[in-house]
This record gives structure tokens, sequence and C-alpha cells, in this order.
């Protein structure tokens, strides 16, 4: 009689156990966590005390009448799509130069990545002494190449500040969005390329007519991700500016901070938190029609 | 005994029926070829057989016991020779072939002895301290054959073993594996697309297309008397030229089939041989060495757009113009009827 | 000089002004965190109106004043240590059980395994800053707040989901068959996992581990909610807040932490970037 079948050889028993850990895992503190952020917005939960009654619509309402709060939404749409508009560019562009060669691109391709290396925090607080009010070398350097007579309160003025919070999270994002372009022109097939070469398209041509549409998956993908980590970071606005001069700079995420944390009103922290869902929402539906997309085009080739 | 039954065996995924209702007796002792264009569920059925896949119907029987569904791979009695090798990367030589051994729990002394008497037969002893990334394609399947050899098993499985080796060295290798095979006398199953090496290994051949086999036999039967249309053109090179020339003296609807190499002028035959007579229109003649191929088609009958190839050896020396009508013939015994509805063939 | 030979000169010079510019838009905060970190406070503290005063260079000899006080006088080597305890068991939770988890989707179970695999991916699109504040209530009500535990707990909600997308499609990249040889040649299922898969997946590891590290390295948000004595704090998180006293923010010794925890983290980085990009793009670049 040969040998029959045991635990140690069934698949379905051993896959399941091997995954419960991680299912366990993600429902219990990712899952669970999730909804409670919902049920939470609904509530009048404190940090201070255990009890808990609902609010209902309350949050919402007190949210939505709330000029700081329509400000820190605008903030955030604002925010968010310029970066993305600036990391667009900035990525083509630095991915056309990168996939060149050169002399020192190791260096140089190490350099690009650092801000994506560093720490959000510690990256931030750099750029709040670049911005500083008194010492700012940007200012020096302005007013010594004659460009600025007058002073820039990067920090300090409202404008100003969303434009530096813009221009260090697109520092921050550019070069991923860099490196996930340049693999998605290595992916692109050779023959495509020279098949436009020999039928007589020059660089521009080439670029736009050929590259961009096929690239244009992967830009999507850099942009998703873009999104995903300028809509939801605390760390680059709460430190440049906490939020200030007077409330105008928050962004959700902060504005959910203050209120929830520091101001120990959990239901309106929540609720607050939850209008990010719209961003990531419309972000995992379009993740998941591109990866869509890509199988039935890996199925057809 | 240690033949392998497969009765009704039936494999689905998802929609696809990769294996659909095969019987096959594979007999002890045996060298079995599942030969089949790719996608024909040859690999499935060999893997099947292994334990890698569960049937989805049907049952497999080695040795006389019945092995689909509760059985282990690892408790059946058989060993696998995978296409690329499969041969443990951070394992030496020697740690390779023993693994089979170690895992029936034999001592260390014995294993070591056991090894080395393979690896001699193999010719691979000065290997046994290498990594396999050292070594080439040709000792790489020799080092997996060794591996595969070393547990005594009642079955070999092979996934085209051949396939990842360079044109020059696959003669050499099938040849090696022929005579291997003849000499331990281990009930062989291995899978192909390739019907020369089929032709060359198989003591029979079971020709797979779209999950169901065929027809199964030995190399001559497969190639004199196949079975449809189908195995009439998948084996031999070029294939059976297949005519449907409407010919009164047929059953309606009956197609017409002749190997290339039968088909030849008809001044080659004697006089007086009994030979089916054709008025063929040469379009172009290619010479390739040891024969010439001759493209063209019938120009009496019904058939006059089907390409048909004659295969003309190099003792024919005659000139063969292109463009010109000539007279070929096929000896009648070799001439081969089919339903032209059903592909199956007909006796006449 | 002929024409195309300019053309080519000219392209070639525009070629290395743009990679100028992304290095130098890339690198400047570095280049400033420096020389920060290495001036004297009488040449760092002079208003930038000052246009005699250049602040792109040493006007000083160079100090390690800043490092000392770095080093002497914070509780920066103290959140050194924090930062490594907390890579340390959350490198240990991810591994034992993100990587079990990737190798059962990959090759367990069957058709399911691709669009678990998704799922799961998904909730690392869930960020921290929608989570934190029922974190917030959780921490409290298991008695965490303010310790390294709440991290080594939550910092794993990231990781896992990351790094069991990243194994499952690590193991699509290695061939199933020596897996199934090793079946053939005896071994159960479970054998098989134990004995043969662990050396096919060390690369795969690797790269979870360092996945990890780095995530453990930058996160803020969290450790923002939970942590609030300095003394419990990562490098992330006391280097922004608590290296500032009161109003006087020690400039010097701020960029010496920033680029002293950046340096080895961007080495890593460089390292492993391909392997990331191959998570973050699998689907829309094959091959």
């Amino acid at each position: 009689m040969m040998e029959r079948r045991t635990f140690a050889d069934r698949e379905d028993v051993l896959g399941a156990v091997m995954l419960a850990p991680a299912l366990a895992y993600v429902i219990v503190l990712v899952g669970v966590p999730f909804v409670l952020a919902i049920v939470l917005s609904f509530s009048n939960a404190t940090a201070g005390s255990l009890s808990f009654g609902w609010a209902g619509l309350g949050n919402y309402a007190a949210i939505l009448g709330d000029p700081i709060f329509l400000r820190a939404l605008r903030n955030s749409a604002v925010v968010t799509v310029g970066t993305q508009l600036l990391v667009v560019i900035l990525a083509t562009a630095a991915a056309q130069v990168f996939r060149a060669t050169f002399r020192g691109k190791r260096f140089a391709r190490f350099v690009l990545l650092l801000p994506w290396a560093v720490p959000v925090s510690l990256a931030a607080i750099a750029w709040t002494w670049i911005f500083d009010s008194t010492f700012s070398v940007i200012n020096w350097t302005l007013k010594a190449s004659g460009l600025l007579h007058g002073w820039l309160y990067w920090l300090g003025d409202p404008g100003l500040a969303l434009t530096a919070i813009i221009i260090v999270q697109a520092w921050r994002i550019f070069p991923f969005a860099t490196v996930i372009v340049l693999a998605g022109l290595a992916s692109i097939p050779q023959e495509i390329v020279e098949a436009a070469v020999v039928d007589g398209a020059g660089f521009w041509r080439r670029l736009f007519q050929v590259e961009l549409p096929l690239l244009l998956p992967v830009v999507a993908v850099a942009v998703l991700f873009g999104v995903v980590y300028t809509a939801t970071d605390l760390g680059v606005v709460y430190i440049l500016t906490g939020g200030g001069p007077a409330n105008t700079t928050h962004v959700l995420p902060t504005l959910a901070f203050q209120r929830g944390i520091l101001g120990a009103d959990l239901g309106q922290g929540a609720a607050i938190a939850v209008f990010l869902l719209p961003f990531l929402i419309v972000v995992a539906v379009a993740m998941l029609r591109l990866a869509r997309r890509a199988e039935v085009g890996g199925a057809a080739r | 005994m240690a033949g392998v039954d497969i009765r009704n065996l039936r494999k689905q995924f998802g929609d696809l029926c990769a294996v659909d209702g095969v019987n096959l007796s594979i007999r002890e002792g045996e060298f079995l070829v599942l030969l089949g264009p790719s996608g024909c569920g040859k690999t499935t059925l060999l893997r099947m057989i292994a334990g890698l896949e569960r049937p989805t119907g049907g049952e497999i029987h080695i040795a006389g016991e019945r092995v689909d569904g509760d059985v282990p791979p690892r408790a059946r009695g058989i060993a696998m020779v995978f296409q690329s090798y499969a041969l443990y990367p951070h394992r030496t030589v020697f740690q390779n072939i023993a693994f089979p051994l170690e895992a029936s729990r034999l001592p260390r002394t014995q294993i070591a002895e056991k090894v080395q008497r393979a690896a001699d037969m193999f010719g691979i002893s000065r290997y046994l301290d290498r990594y396999p990334r050292q070594l080439s394609g040709g000792e790489r399947q020799r080092v997996a054959l060794c591996r595969a050899l070393v547990r005594d098993p009642k079955v070999f499985l092979l996934d085209e073993p051949l396939a990842n080796l360079d044109a020059k060295l696959r003669n050499t290798a099938r040849d090696e594996l022929k005579r291997f095979q003849r000499q331990i006398r281990t009930t062989t199953v291995l899978v192909t697309h390739d019907q020369v090496e089929a032709m060359g290994l198989g003591d029979r051949i079971a020709i797979m297309d779209r999950g169901k086999v065929r027809q199964v036999g030995t190399p001559e039967e497969v190639y004199e008397d196949p079975v449809d249309t189908f195995v009439a053109t998948f084996v031999g090179q070029p294939p059976m030229n297949l005519l449907d020339l409407g010919d009164p003296a047929l059953p309606p609807r009956t197609l017409l089939g002749f190997r290339p190499e039968h088909f030849l002028p008809r001044s080659v035959f004697q006089p007086d041989e009994d030979v089916r007579a054709f008025r063929f229109s040469v379009r172009r003649v290619e010479y390739l060495g040891s024969d010439r191929y001759v493209y063209g088609s019938i120009s009496d009958g019904a058939a006059t757009d089907t390409t048909v190839i004659a295969k003309l050896p190099a003792t024919i020396a005659l000139a063969i113009p292109e463009g010109e009508q000539q007279e070929f013939a096929v000896p009648r015994r070799a001439l081969r009827y089919f339903d032209a509805a059903t592909g199956s063939s007909r006796k006449i | 000089m002929t024409r195309a030979a300019l053309r080519r000169l000219t392209r070639r010079a525009a070629l290395y002004a743009a990679a100028l510019g992304f290095i130098g838009f890339a690198g400047f905060p570095f280049y400033w965190m420096l020389v920060t970190a290495f001036k004297q406070n009488r040449d760092l503290y002079v208003g930038a109106s000052d246009l005699s005063h250049v602040p792109w260079i040493f006007n000083d000899p160079p100090t390690l004043e800043h490092v000392k006080l770095l080093f002497g006088q914070t509780d920066f080597p103290h959140w050194v240590l924090n930062t490594l305890f907390v890579v340390a068991a959350v490198v240990i939770i991810t591994v034992a059980v993100a990587v079990p988890a990737g190798y059962s989707l990959a090759r367990l179970a069957g058709r399911w395994g691709e669009r678990l695999g998704m799922g799961i991916f998904f909730t690392y699109l869930i960020p921290p800053t929608l989570l934190f504040v029922p974190f917030a209530r959780l921490v409290s009500l298991l008695g965490l707040q303010n310790s390294l535990a709440s991290l080594v707990l939550i910092y794993p909600t990231m990781t896992i989901p990351f790094c069991t997308w990243l194994v499952m499609g690590f193991l699509r990249s290695v061939p199933w068959e020596i897996e199934e040889q090793a079946m053939i040649d005896g071994y159960s299922r479970l054998a098989v996992i134990v004995k043969v898969a662990p050396r096919l997946i060390v690369p795969g590891i690797l790269t979870v581990i360092v996945f990890t590290f780095t995530l453990v390295m930058q996160e803020f948000v969290y450790a923002l909610t939970f942590i609030s004595s300095v003394d419990k704090m990562t490098v992330s998180l006391g280097v922004p807040i608590a290296l500032v006293r009161g109003d006087v923010y020690h400039w010097g010794a701020l960029m010496a932490a920033a680029l002293f925890t950046s340096i080895p983290l961007a080495i890593v980085y460089n390292v492993f970037i391909d392997r990331f990009i191959q998570g973050f793009t699998m689907g829309a670049v094959k091959g």
C-alpha cells in the first residue's frame, strides 16, 4: 500500500496556515481601524474619556461650516494637483536625461535618489531652515543676483507658504517618479523605437508619438502613488508651517491631527481624515483599471 | 509489474480542458513518448502522473496501485527530469544527487556509496564538488538524470529533457538517453514536441492534440498508418500531402494522402509498377543538399490550388524545370485515404 | 567644425546642463545640511540681507562643535538606539508574517492568490493619516501610549501589506520546478517549504528587510501621535520635534543629525531601489 496524503502534503491547509497571520494583522489592525475611523467620525468620542455617543452628522456639519476646514480641503487639493503637475514634468524630463549615458552618471543617480531616501521629517526640517525668515539662502541668492529687491517671508505668507510646500513635496517625490518612468522606458520594446527611427521619426516625434503613449500607464502609476504620498502626508506641512500662519496652510492630515489628537476631539479628527477617502478611492479604482489593462495587454503579447 | 495505467483521465483549468478523457496503458519497461504541439495537454498529463497536478476526473494506476487523488508525489515511486533540470542551485552535484536519498533517511555512508556508483555510471564523478552553475548544459542533464536514477524509481518521467541543449549536443544526448534506458529497463515516459526526438526514442509514441490521445503506436505505425489527418500532418517533415481530388473512383468527400518522399517523377518507377500518376505543375524547387523539395500543384482533378510537396533524394539527378508540367506518380501501396469531414482514416 | 559635430556638441552640453540642474535641485538641501552642520555659529547666523557675506561657502574654518553638541548633549544617541530597537522588532515581525504569506499567495493559494494579494496590497494605500485617530484610541486602550511597543505593534500594518506583495512578486520570477523536483525527490510539501524554499527566497527576504528598515527610519506620523516623552522618541521624530528648545533651533546640530541619518539610508536605497520599483510598478511594467 502506498503512503497516503497527510497534513504536510495538503497545499490548501498549508496555504491557509501560512497566510493566516498576515490576513489577521491586516484585518484586525488595518480593516477594523479603518471602519472605526468612519464610525468615530459619526461620534462625539474624545481622547480623555471612554464615553462614546452618536453625533450623527454633527461632526460633518460642524467642519463643513468651518472656514479653516474648507481652507484645508482647498489646500489639500491645490498641493496635491500642483505637486503632481510639477512631478510629471520634472520626472519625464529627468528620465530623458538619465536614460542617456554620461560621465558621472552613477554619482548623479545617487544624488537624484537622495530626496526619496531621506526621512520626510528630516527633509522638512532642512527645508524649514532653507526657508528661514532671516537666514534663507534662497533670499540671499535671489538678492545677490539682483532678482529680488524686497524680502520673501516664505513660511510667513500663506501664498508663498503653499508654494514652498509644493516645492518640497515635488522635490521629495520626483526622484521616485523618475525611476518609475525610467523603468517604463526600459520596458518599451527596442524594436518599436527602432522601427520609428527607421521610419524617419526625429527626437520629438519619437518622444510624443511613440514613447509617451507607451509610457502612459507607467506615468499613471507614478502619479497615483504621488497622489497618495502628497494628499496623505502630514510631516511636510506640520514641520514647515504647522498649519500657520493663522491656520491658512493646513491640509486635511494636519488639521485632523490638530483637532483629533492635540484637541482630543477624536470624532471631528476622524471626520476630517475621512475626507481623504475620495482621493484614495479614485486612486484605488484607477490602479485596478491599470492593472487589468496591463493584464489584458500582457495576455495579448 | 511497474506499468502505468491511465483511465479516462481529465483535467480542467477553469474553462479550458487541458486533458480530456485520456486512456493509456504504459507497459512495464517501455519507453513511451508523449508527442504533440504545445498546449496539447501532454505536459499536464505527465504532471498528473507525477502527482504535481490533481486530476479533475479519471484514474491513474502505477504498478497496479491507484495513485490519483490521495498519493503525494513523494510516495509514487517516480522520478522526474524537468526541462530546466531543476538542479538545486545552492547544492553541489554530490548534494543534488544525495538529496532524494536524504529524504528516505538512509545512513550517510550508504548515501555516499550510492551517489558514487550512480555518478560513475553517468561519468560525472569528476564534477561531484561543483555547483550546477559551473556545469555545461550536457553535464547538467546528466546530473539531473543521475539524481532521478539514484532513487530506483518504478517510473521515469522526462519533460522535454533535450530541449535546452544546443542542436549539436542533442543527437549525442538522445543516443545516451536511449542506451541508458535500454540498460536499466525502467518504464519511461518522455514528453516532447519534437517528432524526430519522439521517433528516435520511443518504443511507442502517443500523439496528443487538444487534450486527447489521437494515436498510440510504434514509430513505424504512426508514420505509416496515421489514424487521422492530424497525425498524418503532424508526424513527418514535410507533412503528408492531403488532396480532395473529387475522384469518381473513390467514395465522395475522401481525402487522398501521400508522403512527399513517395511523390516522385514517373520516370523513376518501373513502367509496370502499380502507381497512381498525376500531372504536377512545378512552381519552385528548393535545393537542400541531401534532398530537393519541389513545390507545386496537381493540375488534373479538383484540387488545383492545394500546394503539394515532393521530396526528391539526391540520388535522383533529374532536372526539374520550374514553371513546367511534369509527370509525377505515387506507388499505390503508399496512398492513404481519409474522411474529409471527420479526418479519420478510411480503408479502401 | 562641421555642422553635425557642432550639433552633437550642443546636444552634449545641453545634456550635462540638464543633468546638473536636476542634481542641483535634488542635492541642494543636502549640500545645505553639510554646510550648516560644520559651520561656526558666527559664520552661520548672518542675516541673508547682508550681501557681502556669502552663505554658500565656509567663510570661517569648519567646526565639529555642532556634532559634539548633537552626540554629547542631546538625546540623539538615545533616539538612534530606540530606532534600532524598533527596526529590529518590526523586521522580525514582518519577515515572520509577510514572507510565509507571500509564499502562500504565490505558490499555495492557486487562482485566488493573485486577487487576494492585490487586496492585501491595497491596504498599503490606506494612509496613516486616516488611521491615526482610531489607533490613538486603540493604543491608549491597550495602555501602550508613549511606549516603543506601540510603534512595534503598529508599524507592521504598513510593512506587511507591501512586503507580502514584494515576496509574492519575487516568487513569480523564481521557477516552481525546483520545489516540484523536491516533492518528487521524496519530500512532503511542508518539508519543501522548510528545507528548499528558504534558500530560493533569500533575495526576496533581503528586500523585505531593507524596505522595513527604510520605512521605520522614515515614519513620522504614528511616532508623533503615540510618543510624547523625549527619551522614547525615534530619530525621525526627535530631530525635528525635540532638538528645538523652545524657540531656539540648534540649526547646526539639527542639520548634522539629518545628514548622519540620511547617508546610510541613501546608500541602502541606491542598492535596492530597482527591487522596490519592481514592487510599485508590477502590472504596469512587465519584463
